[in-house]
């Protein structure tokens, strides 16, 4: 076996494994800050506080029947959590996790990223037709059409960044929002002026933290980020935008027809799903696994809290940033779900074509423009 | 109905904006007081309604809030005190008490408040899964043996354990109080023929003479 696959084997284990811990999390998490949201106490039984239920939840799961319907079409029904699963773990792939770790530091890891996202689709319209089941093929239709026209402010937005960036590599854009900068080689030479304007000759290249996070860089990518946040929620069939799920009027959309292990898998794509575009909404726009610190003065906060690249500290510090702005997000994430109705099939497409997409073409302009005043 | 819409709400950009902003101010207050909690305490504490946020929910099974001592929940009779009248089983609206008497053969005592008691209950018993809690039978008691307990957490798997069985007498000493009934009214019977019989010799015997 060659080194480099024994590496990527290790690199997928290791990989699920987390996937798995932060998804047993989040599901407990859901459960626990709905509870507390509407005045309840949530799971409290299993274990302190409850907090094995999401585990124990899983092994009821995997002991069940592997139930198929008998009309459904057999193996699209089987394959398709597997095809939405397997989508969402390669997006993983591309995802800096600290300056020295990264599964693989693809040239094109956003472009890639934006391509496997999509590919969640197919695994939706496998399990929503093999279902044979009319409100299966409804959500699915429903979450196709949500996905894809989601993807063009979401993918607008991402554009906005990489057009900042003048990268493809979320390694090198994550160099660029922090005190690290002029260690990724190609940007030795670079400076991170205050708002990205040369004009205002503020360097803050050795100040760090947050004033070089692309938010900052270029104010008007807070704008695509909350759009990109939005637009994120839709990818992953959130609420509000829980259209193809609706409890209320299509049971489960297209995984009603799902049980025990397959339902799993559904359940672990849709919350990996969830891990995914949060780490995508941080490391694009939120300063990836750097430090929200400044370095002021002699208080060299950025440089304490990151650390030499390379060594153990640099690492955890890299890795319990980037964890700690994805768990905000994803706890904003399940705010949202427990805070607003879900919308009208009208009212979303309308928030897509008529407002996101024209905000996001302005916002590509306004970032080329930004550009030219950077250098 | 597009101006209905927009006469009755302000839905320009900025008014929606901080009508979001307000929902989620809300949820996380709410998230943010679930530290405190309910106490389960009872509805004349001072504090009882003053409450107003924080978690409701109480784990049941380990604490809930108290009842007060005349809650009408489960029935129960103190079969010592019961004179076995039969006035509760008249007057159930559902009929959920059923009792046969035996009227005793020698003295069995008194109540707790002096009435003499003249009856064995050979069954008591008292459906809780018919009984509609109306607390009748409480009030026609005349020897207020039987009481409503502030018990209200009883359920049971079989339904047949919903019956109580209140009657201190087992069925064979029951079966034996029967036999000792009809002994002794057969002896009362026999002793009643014999008194006749010696009525009728006697006046037969008087004309005679």
């Amino acid at each position: 076996m060659p080194d480099y696959f024994r590496a990527l084997m290790i690199a997928v284990i290791f990989c699920i494994l987390f996937l798995l811990a932060i998804v047993v999390v989040t599901a407990y998490a859901e459960r626990k800050v709905a509870a507390f949201i509407q005045d309840r106490l949530g799971p409290t039984e299993a274990g302190p506080h409850g907090m094995l239920q999401a585990l124990l939840d899983v092994i009821k799961l995997l002991q069940k029947e592997d139930i198929i319907p008998a009309a459904a079409d057999k193996k699209l029904f089987a394959y398709a959590p597997i095809v939405m699963f397997a989508a969402v773990l390669a997006g993983f792939a591309v995802i800096p996790v600290t300056p020295s770790v990264i599964a693989s530091g693809a040239y094109l890891g956003v472009f890639y990223l934006l391509a496997i996202i999509s590919l969640d689709v197919i695994g939706l319209l496998m399990a929503g037709w093999g279902s044979n089941n009319k409100y299966a093929v409804l959500g699915a239709m429903r979450s196709v059409g949500q996905i894809v026209s989601y993807e063009i402010p979401a993918g607008l937005a991402i554009l906005c960044v990489v057009m900042i960036c003048q990268s493809l590599d979320l390694q090198e854009i994550s160099f660029q929002q922090g005190i690290l900068m002029r260690q990724f080689s190609g940007l030795e030479q670079e400076t991170n002026y205050l708002f990205g304007l040369k004009a205002l000759n503020l360097d803050v290249t050795t100040i760090g933290g947050i004033t070089t996070w692309n938010i900052i860089r270029m104010p008007f990518l807070f704008i695509a980020f909350i759009i990109y946040f939005i637009s994120s929620l839709a990818e992953c069939n959130r609420a509000p935008f829980d259209i193809p799920e609706a409890e209320s009027e299509l049971v489960a959309g297209f995984h009603v027809e799902y049980s025990g292990f397959r339902f799993a898998a559904l359940f672990l794509a849709e919350y990996s799903m969830m891990v995914l575009v949060s780490l995508v909404a941080v490391i694009l726009f939120l300063g990836s696994w750097n430090t929200p610190l400044p370095n002021i003065g002699p208080v060299t906060l950025a440089n304490w809290t990151t650390g030499t690249v390379g060594t153990w500290s640099s690492n955890l510090w890299a890795a319990f940033w980037l964890l700690a702005k994805t768990m905000l997000l994803l706890y904003t994430q399940i705010w949202i779900r427990w805070t607003y109705p879900r919308l009208r099939v009208d009212q979303l497409m309308h928030l897509c074509w008529k407002v996101f997409t024209p905000i996001t073409l302005v916002l590509v302009l306004l970032c080329g423009l930004w550009r030219l005043w950077m250098i | 109905m597009k101006e209905y819409i927009s006469n009755k709400y302000n839905n320009s950009f900025f008014s929606v904006v901080g009508a979001l902003l307000t929902g989620m101010k809300l949820t996380i207050q709410h998230f943010l007081r679930a530290n405190k909690r309910r106490e389960p305490t009872y509805v004349s504490d001072p504090n009882y309604f003053k409450q107003p946020e924080g978690l409701v929910t109480l784990t049941y099974p380990y604490e809930s809030i108290p009842v007060p001592e005349v809650g009408r929940y489960r029935l129960h009779n103190e079969i010592d005190d019961c004179i076995v009248c039969d006035l509760c089983a008249k007057i159930c609206p559902v009929n959920c008490i059923e009792i046969e008497s035996i009227k005793a053969t020698e003295d069995i005592g008194i109540t707790s408040d002096g009435t003499k008691k003249r009856l064995h209950a050979a069954v008591f018993n008292i459906d809780l899964a018919k009984c509609c809690y109306c607390g009748l039978c409480t009030t026609v008691c005349p020897t207020d043996c039987l009481t409503m307990t502030k018990v209200y957490d009883f359920p049971e798997t079989d339904i047949k354990n919903m019956i109580y069985h209140f009657t201190d007498l087992s069925p064979e000493q029951a079966q034996e109080k029967r036999q000792k009934l009809d002994q002794q009214q057969a002896e009362l019977a026999e002793a009643k023929a014999a008194a006749l019989r010696a009525r009728e010799e006697a006046t037969k015997n008087k004309g005679i003479t």
